[in-house]
């Protein structure tokens, strides 16, 4: 039989069933912001999400790690709303703000200002005063003084910080970023990484949460504070990022973490 | 058998078909008459080029209108039947002008549902009738300009919260480049038509002789200097628009390259 496929704001009831991930120190003081109950994604006969059991509390930080096309990128995908699931369900805090920055992200033939002020404007802000918003969060990524160049001519490095400033101003509780660092040189990569640090931090006493894909496991050790292990679809690994590294895994997982896997 | 007719050149009469010389010669002689006619800026030849560039402008800007909106709707939407719809828009791209022209022209005469306008014979019946035939092209290509930006970076416009109409919109202004260039191929299409504005507009002297009909007909009376004069202004026309075309892509390869960003800079030294 199939299953109905649905998108549901989280209650406070069905957040207090959800199991605990390990890692969460007190859940109480976290609440969900997602739960994905045996969600199952197919693209045409390919399967590329199945059965996937998933809650993601308020402060974590959460590294999806796996193969190419293990299902990161389509997770990171249901987790913002941009694929509905085949099957199964996805909860989601109410009036909870999300920004999902993309691999390469694209930029619009205008000034990076311009890139940034959009995303507040779709959201219904004025357009004279989501600029303004726009040349805070640029100055907030490093980027100021680049504001009014033209966004495509910018180098990889700079498009990702001007994606992140973005997702900045949106002032978001969830960060959403799939490969974030995968094209950049090893200087960019390190920028990159330090304002995704700088991203996790509380905001106006806001707890902010971090979900990101990466095939860099170093990036993972550094930024994460828990590592789930896809493939073909399905969680095989769920856990703390201490654990992950040093503690047992399954198989494939393990091949994975030794570089035996890619 | 050998036959000889007469027909005039300008207001000198020529022999026309007779030998491969006098052929060459008539040629030679309709070239240098049709270069005198440009230079000296003959009043019936810029009349005649002067209406055939407002239609075909009026005609554009009228299909741009509809076909940019209509074109990034179908880049971005999906419907059950959208395939058909985008099966007939791509068999309308090769309509034949003088089926527009028929259809306008039924629409329009006097016993049509839309003769109580009385715009057959007219500027505004060619303009429609140009418009109906370049209305796909805008169509088609604009589709498919924002339904490969769409597959592209749609889904990045989507997290950002854009619906379904804004994205196309938003994409059309990204790839206002590439959509002028489709403009520029349309108003090519529409000036160099013939078929369908010679029958709605009835080729009149002074009042709806466009460049086009202007040759057909000026070649059949043997005028050919004329013809000539307008086939060269016709040529520059549409060579002047593949040169645009060519300046435009261009600048916006190096602009999307960062040059013109850089020239913006500002001077470290100074």
């Amino acid at each position: 039989m199939k299953r109905a496929a649905s998108i549901l704001p989280l209650d406070a009831d069905m957040a207090a069933l959800i199991p605990v991930p390990p890692g969460v120190p007190d859940p109480a003081a976290h609440p969900v912001l997602f739960a994905l109950r045996d969600v199952d994604l197919c693209y045409g006969p390919v399967r590329a999400l199945h059965g996937v059991d998933l809650s993601v509390h308020a402060g974590e930080r959460v590294a999806l790690v796996g193969t190419n096309g293990s299902g990161k990128s389509t997770l990171l995908r249901v987790l913002h709303g941009l694929l509905a699931p085949t099957a199964g369900t996805v909860s989601c805090l109410p009036r909870n703000r999300q920004a999902l920055v993309f691999q390469r992200p694209h930029m619009l033939r205008t000034s990076a200002q311009n890139n940034v002020a959009l995303g507040l404007w779709l959201r219904g802000l004025g357009w004279r005063q989501a600029r303004q918003s726009a040349v805070e969060a640029l100055a907030r990524v490093g980027m100021a003084e680049l504001g009014g160049r033209n966004a495509k001519a910018l180098s990889g490095g700079q498009q990702q910080r001007v994606a992140l400033a973005q997702a900045w101003a949106l002032d978001a509780d969830a960060l959403l970023l799939d490969e974030p660092t995968a094209n950049l040189d090893p200087h960019a990569k390190r920028e990159v990484e330090a304002l995704m640090q700088a991203f996790a931090q509380p905001r106006s006493g806001r707890t902010m949460t971090m979900v990101f894909s990466s095939h860099n496991l170093g990036q993972v050790k550094r930024l994460a504070s828990r590592v789930i292990y896809l493939e073909r679809g399905r969680i095989l690994a769920d856990l703390p990022v201490h654990a992950f590294f040093n503690g047992p895994l399954p198989e494939e997982a393990g091949l994975f973490v030794k570089g035996e896997k890619i | 058998m050998h036959t000889t007719s007469y027909r005039l050149v300008g207001r000198t009469p020529l022999r026309w078909g007779g030998t491969s010389e006098d052929g060459m010669n008539t040629l030679a002689e309709s070239a240098v008459t049709a270069l005198r006619l440009i230079t000296s800026l003959d009043p019936v030849l810029l009349d005649i080029v002067r209406l055939s560039l407002a239609v075909s402008a009026c005609a554009c800007l009228l299909a741009c209108g509809g076909g940019l909106v209509l074109g990034a709707w179908l880049g971005v939407a999906r419907f059950p039947g959208r395939g058909v719809v985008l099966t007939l828009l791509n068999t309308m791209l090769a309509l034949p002008s003088v089926v527009v022209g028929l259809l306008v022209y039924l629409l329009l005469s006097r016993s049509g549902p839309l003769g109580f306008l009385g715009w057959l014979f007219s500027f505004q019946a060619m303009v429609v009738a140009q418009a109906i035939l370049v209305l796909p092209v805008v169509t088609a290509l604009t589709r498919q300009v924002v339904e490969d930006a769409d597959r592209s970076h749609g889904e990045q416009l989507r997290s950002l919260g854009a619906g379904t109409f804004m994205r196309g919109l938003l994409l059309i202004w990204d790839e206002r480049f590439a959509l002028l260039t489709i403009l520029i191929a349309a108003f090519g299409r529409a000036v160099s038509e013939v078929g369908a504005v010679m029958v709605v507009g009835g080729n009149i002297e002074g009042y709806t002789r466009v460049m086009t009909t202007a040759i057909a007909l000026e070649t059949s009376k043997g005028d050919l200097p004329l013809a000539v004069a307008l086939g060269i202004v016709l040529l520059a026309v549409v060579l002047l628009l593949n040169t645009l075309i060519a300046l435009v892509r261009r600048w916006r390869e190096r602009r999307d390259a960062g040059l013109s960003a850089w020239l913006r800079m500002p001077d470290p030294a100074a």
